[in-house]
Formats: structure tokens, C-alpha cells, sequence
């Protein structure tokens, strides 16, 4: 065990897989010389060299279309995209192609490529940098969408991503980076695709989030268990695959949920969550099933966020609505 | 239009010239060319029946296709093809039955083999291009043998993509071949309106030799190719080989380029013809007369119902054939829609 942040043990995961398998490489923007903008390849370039650590011309679609073909080839590329939001520049390459390369092939080939790329408000970032537009990649089935909330949650996903026979796209809250730090697991200890992870137990209400919007719920779970209301709390863990039978027996036993997510309202991977709630477990549920989401406008920049993102008092009110209707 | 050539447009031998290919070789070459040209007839007639899915024919690139992966070698070498280039990929040892399974919307029976060293067809223009370059490096980087002959037209090298992989591959000096071939059309938008510039020398640009060759000329696009491919082997990076040829047919299947296609133009493009040009050579050579060319048709001709007869035999698609080939360990979510199809689909 040591204790680590979360870009502490996301930079000792990479650096576990490239010791035990050297076909893993990181290719990306300024992840060599510089460590990556966020520092998480730190190290990495002076200990593995030139030819598995890549800095990459700026050309977010031809790090994404050549770890595809480096992936042909028989090695396993770790792509960095500097911000999830610079996949806009990228996305023909990773849904269109990446996810979809086993099944245009039927089958003949695979893409062992694991897509890591920092997310998410809080941090005044320009524009693009905090998009969480994760929802439009679950539209493109063939890649799976993994986001830690933990440094511990991270370095055990990674893992498990990166060993993954298929495409990851593995979103980091950038604004837990160096939140906190938490003991973590040494060697190869990995954490499975699909199994959400109660984050907190509760018995009234049950908040439903992934990445940082988990370090909110169990914030405006301590207030709300002040006010006397036990909320718990889910981290999905994984977008795809998603943990149908565990929501339905968490919430199932609350009978009541609440879905926080920074994305936009609509379309959000909230409505995902709702939908399939009310399609399997609609007889359990008491109250109508609230979201906790971004406006439906442009992420904005600056100190305009504060008034864009989900808040601990947002959350409260909406969880206190639920649980008194 | 000129380019490099080693025949004019006659048949003769350009003074001076040695072709690198053989006779006997050249003969091969023509024999793909009017295979492909066979292919072209039977399937366009397959779905006029409805009986094939949309088919883009080859008709008029057959030099620039079957000359450029003549320099390849089919156990090191890989393809990455975009959709027209079918002589190309049977030549490198992918069936043709499976290829025509294929346009009979087979599931399985058209996956390419294991050993054939060829990546699925693309429609997503210059897309392919930065995953040849991959694919390139990546071979490059495990100190494998091997060189990536990657296919685009003229429209794709307006795409984002040509440029970021014919740059990275600049960088990565990768192995790699870019065989553009500008056939003058892109459905119904001339070659004028894609770009100002002179599409090979973009490769100065990239750092690495861009070439342009008369692509009706077999033997000149065989020996462009083919130093291209001794480059790369030798560490010495990419090439960009541009194709000089004519889109003699339709984009695909469900065009009608009597709507654009000025006045002229095809009369043009057939006088220009590739099968034509290196059956005028091969007959000054001796190699070549109407008997033998009625000999090769008949065979071609036969070849391509034989294959037409084991895809119509092979089995058809499944439900399954949907959702086996996703992921490795398909979500939990998806491994009930399967469930539900199947329980659709018993009876």
C-alpha cells in the first residue's frame, strides 16, 4: 500500500503494465519530455524510452487512427488525448473506427487500445478543456467508457483497461488529480468492468454518479444526513458495460434515486439511467426519479462554470425534493 | 495528363526505357487487369438484378491498382485498402469468393483470412490512411519486416486525415506507401475543385518523395511502386505515388454520371485505356494476340462465376452475425438483445 493521488496512481499503473508487458506504449501530447500537462507519464520517457513513451505531433486524430494501427501491429498503445473536449477533433476515429473495428472485420481484428483523457469542470480551464460529452461515445457501441472516482478506483480500472481485448475510453476527473490522497493497492490488483461500487450505503434515497460528481454526492450526503435523510451513494464505475443489476437492486431498496452528472441535461447519460430504472424496477420506485445536470448550453469559461455545474446544493435540494414527495 | 511513363500512350516503349517488370510477369498483370475488368461486368450485373449490394467497378484504374501491388510481397507486406481496389486485395490473397460474398451481404464468409495480410475495406475516406501509418510504425518498432501499401483517391486527399498521416508518417519515417489515385472525379466533383495544388508534391511538404506516373501505364506504376517499396524496406520512409488515371465507369452502382460528366470526357478516358495500352505492348513484344486474349477472357471469365458459385454457396448471415463480432466479452446489456433476436428469429 502507499499513499497516493490520483494522478499518482494512474502514472504507477501505466508504469506497472509497462514493466510487465512490453508491448504497452503511451503515445500522446507533450507526454514525454514534459510528464503530460497533468504530469501523469512523469518518468516514464527517461525509464521505458523514446519509442514506447511518444510525443506526438498535434494531431489529436492521428494519435487516436495510429494507435489503432500500432494496435494492428501487435502492440498495445495507451493514447493520451490531452482533454476528453479534444476529442472532438478526434471523434471519426473513435467511434467510427476504433469501436467499430472488430465488427468491420467480423471479427479477424481487434483494437487493444485504451484512450485515457482528462475531464470535467472546476478547474476554470478554457474552452473545451472541461467538456464531459462522455455520453456520445456510449452511442458508439464497440469501446467501453470507464470513469474512476478514486486514486485507488483508478489505478485498479486502468489496469483492467488497458489488459481490456478491446477499445477503452478511460475518462480522469481532472479536478480530483490531487484532491486527496488514499491507500493504494501495490501489484496486480485490478477492478472489474461492469460491478458499480457502493460509495456510500443509505436507506432513504440512493445519488447515482461517476467521476467527480461522486465526491459531490457524498458531500451533499453528509449534509443531508445532518438534515436526518440517508442518502447513499453509487459510483458506476464503468458507462459500458453498466451495471444493470446493481442499480435495480440499489435503487430497488431505496425506492427513490437521484442522477448527478456534469453533461448537459439532455441526452445526458442520466436519461440512460432513468429509463432503465423505470423499465425494470418501476413498482419499487416512490418518488419520480430526479437529474442533477449541466445546463443544455455551451460549457462556459471561467467563473461562469459555477453557475453550469452541479453543485453540493443543487444536489441537496433535488435529493430533498425526492425524498419527501 | 502525363505523369512518369515507360509506355506512351500507344503501347510504345518510351525511348530508353527498361521496364523492370518481365513478359511473362507483364502477362500476369494483364491477366489481374482483365480479371478485375470481369469482376466489374458481373457484378454490376448482380445488382442490377438485386441481387448484390452497391458495387464501385474498378474499370479504368486497373494499371494503378494491379501495378502498384505487384511490388508487394503478399507474406510480409500489408494493404490497406479503401474500396476500389479489388484486384489489388485478391492479388495479395484475399478469395474472391469471399470478396463476392461480401456484395451478397454474407456475414462471416467474407472475413478475411487469417493469413491474408489485408485490412478491411473503408468508406470513411482517408481514414485508413492514419492506420496504415500505424500499422507501418508499429512493424517499424518490433523491427518486423514488412511495408504498408495504403490506397486513397483524390477527393480523400481533402480530408484532414491525408494530411495528419502523410505528416506523421513524415515524422515516424514509417514504412509506408500512400498510392493516390486520382481518378478525376469524386462522384460528380472534378478533380479541379479539390484542390489548387499539385497533389504529389504535398509530400515535399511531409519530407518525403512524392511521385506522379501515368496510373494507365502498368509498367511505369510498377516501377514507381516498387522503388517506393524498396525505400521503405530499407528504413527510408514514406513515398506518395500518385496515379494519373480515369473513373471509366459510374462512383458506384447507384450513380449516373450522364449528369456530369462532361461531353467527351469518357471517349477520352477509354482512349486512354490501360488494357488497351499494355495488350498494344505485349503484342509488339510477340506476347500477345486476339487468340490469347480470347483465351485469358474465357478463363477470368470462369474464374469469376467459379467464385460466384462457392459465395452463393457459402452460408448466408445470421442473426448472430450480428453481435459476435462487437466485443470479446459483450456487456451484459447486449448479451440480452442478442437473446431477444434470437427469440425473434427461431421461427
Amino acid at each position: 500500500m502507499a499513499s497516493l493521488t490520483m494522478v499518482e496512481a494512474i502514472r504507477d499503473a501505466l508504469a506497472y503494465e509497462m514493466e510487465r508487458d512490453e508491448r504497452v506504449m503511451v503515445l500522446g501530447l507533450d507526454v514525454g519530455r514534459l510528464g503530460g500537462v497533468f504530469r501523469a507519464t512523469e518518468g516514464l520517457l527517461e525509464r521505458f524510452g523514446p519509442d514506447r513513451v511518444v510525443d506526438m505531433p498535434l494531431a489529436e486524430g492521428a494519435i487516436v487512427g495510429s494507435s489503432l494501427g500500432l494496435a494492428l501491429s501487435g502492440l498495445v498503445p495507451v493514447p493520451e488525448i490531452q482533454f476528453l473536449g479534444f476529442t472532438h477533433q478526434a471523434f471519426h476515429q473513435i467511434g467510427p473506427q476504433l469501436a467499430r473495428y472488430r465488427f468491420r472485420s467480423r471479427g479477424r481484428y481487434h483494437c487493444q487500445v485504451t484512450i485515457r483523457a482528462p475531464f470535467g469542470g472546476g478547474m476554470r480551464t478554457p474552452e473545451f478543456h472541461p467538456d464531459a460529452i462522455e455520453a456520445q461515445f456510449v452511442q458508439t457501441p464497440g469501446i467501453k467508457v470507464v470513469c474512476p472516482s478514486t486514486p485507488a478506483e483508478a489505478r485498479g480500472l486502468l489496469l483492467s483497461a488497458i489488459r481490456d481485448p478491446d477499445p477503452v475510453l478511460f475518462i480522469e476527473p481532472q479536478r480530483l488529480y490531487r484532491r486527496g490522497r488514499e491507500e493504494v493497492p501495490e501489484g496486480d490488483v485490478t477492478l472489474p468492468f461492469g460491478r458499480l461500487r457502493v460509495a456510500r450505503p443509505g436507506s432513504d434515497l440512493t445519488l447515482i454518479a461517476w467521476g467527480a460528481a461522486v465526491e459531490l454526492c457524498l458531500r451533499a450526503a453528509q449534509r443531508l444526513e445532518e438534515e436526518g435523510i440517508s442518502a447513499g451513494v453509487l459510483d458506476l464505475r464503468t458507462l459500458v458495460p453498466l451495471d444493470v443489476a446493481g442499480l435495480v437492486s440499489e435503487v430497488s431498496r431505496t425506492g427513490r434515486a437521484v442522477v448527478v452528472h456534469e453533461a448537459p441535461l439532455s441526452a445526458g447519460f442520466g436519461a440512460e439511467i432513468v429509463a432503465t430504472l423505470q423499465e425494470e424496477c418501476f413498482y419499487s420506485l416512490d418518488a419520480p426519479i430526479a437529474r442533477v445536470a449541466a445546463s443544455d448550453i455551451p460549457y462556459p469559461t471561467g467563473p461562469l462554470e459555477a453557475w453550469y455545474l452541479p453543485t453540493v446544493e443543487r444536489v441537496v435540494e433535488a435529493a430533498r425534493h425526492t425524498a419527501t414527495r | 495528363m502525363a505523369g512518369y511513363r515507360v509506355l506512351d500512350p500507344e503501347g510504345n516503349l518510351l525511348d530508353g526505357a527498361h521496364p523492370r517488370l518481365s513478359l511473362e510477369e507483364t502477362v500476369e498483370g494483364l491477366r489481374w487487369m482483365l480479371l478485375s475488368r470481369a469482376v466489374d461486368a458481373r457484378a454490376t450485373a448482380m445488382h442490377r438484378q438485386g441481387r448484390f449490394g452497391t458495387y464501385s467497378p474498378v474499370r479504368g484504374q486497373e494499371a494503378s491498382v494491379v501495378g502498384s501491388a505487384m511490388a508487394l510481397d503478399p507474406s510480409v507486406d500489408w494493404i490497406v485498402p479503401s474500396y476500389r481496389e479489388l484486384p489489388a486485395l485478391v492479388r495479395h490473397g484475399m478469395p474472391l469468393e469471399r470478396v463476392l460474398a461480401g456484395y451478397l451481404g454474407k456475414g462471416k464468409a467474407a472475413r478475411i483470412p487469417d493469413e491474408v495480410r489485408l485490412l478491411p475495406n473503408q468508406v470513411a475516406l482517408a481514414t485508413q490512411l492514419q492506420h496504415a501509418v500505424g500499422l507501418a510504425w508499429g512493424l517499424a518498432l518490433q523491427r518486423r519486416p514488412g511495408v504498408v501499401m495504403a490506397y486513397c483517391g483524390e477527393g480523400a486527399s481533402s480530408e484532414g486525415d491525408f494530411h495528419e498521416a502523410c505528416n506523421l508518417a513524415g515524422v515516424k519515417r514509417a514504412p509506408v506507401i500512400f498510392v493516390l489515385i486520382n481518378n478525376q472525379w469524386a462522384i460528380s466533383t472534378p478533380r479541379s475543385a479539390q484542390s489548387a495544388g499539385e497533389l504529389h508534391r504535398r509530400a515535399e511538404g511531409y519530407g518525403f518523395p512524392g511521385l506522379q506516373v501515368d496510373g494507365n501505364d502498368l509498367l511505369a506504376v510498377y516501377e514507381v511502386a516498387e522503388e517506393a517499396v524498396r525505400r521503405a524496406r530499407a528504413g527510408q520512409g514514406p513515398t506518395l505515388i500518385e496515379c494519373l488515371t480515369h473513373r471509366q465507369s459510374f462512383h458506384n452502382t447507384t450513380d449516373n454520371p450522364r449528369r456530369y460528366l462532361p461531353e467527351g470526357w469518357l471517349e477520352q478516358a477509354e482512349r486512354e485505356d490501360p488494357i488497351r495500352r499494355i495488350e498494344a505492348y505485349l503484342a509488339a513484344q510477340g506476347m500477345w494476340d486476339d487468340a490469347t486474349r480470347a483465351a485469358v477472357e474465357a478463363e477470368v471469365i470462369e474464374q469469376v462465376e467459379e467464385a460466384l458459385e462457392a459465395a452463393l454457396a457459402m452460408p448466408a448471415a445470421c442473426p448472430t452475425d450480428l453481435f459476435d463480432d462487437v466485443y470479446a466479452d459483450p456487456p451484459q446489456r447486449v448479451r440480452r438483445q442478442r437473446e431477444e433476436l434470437l427469440g425473434r428469429t427461431e421461427d
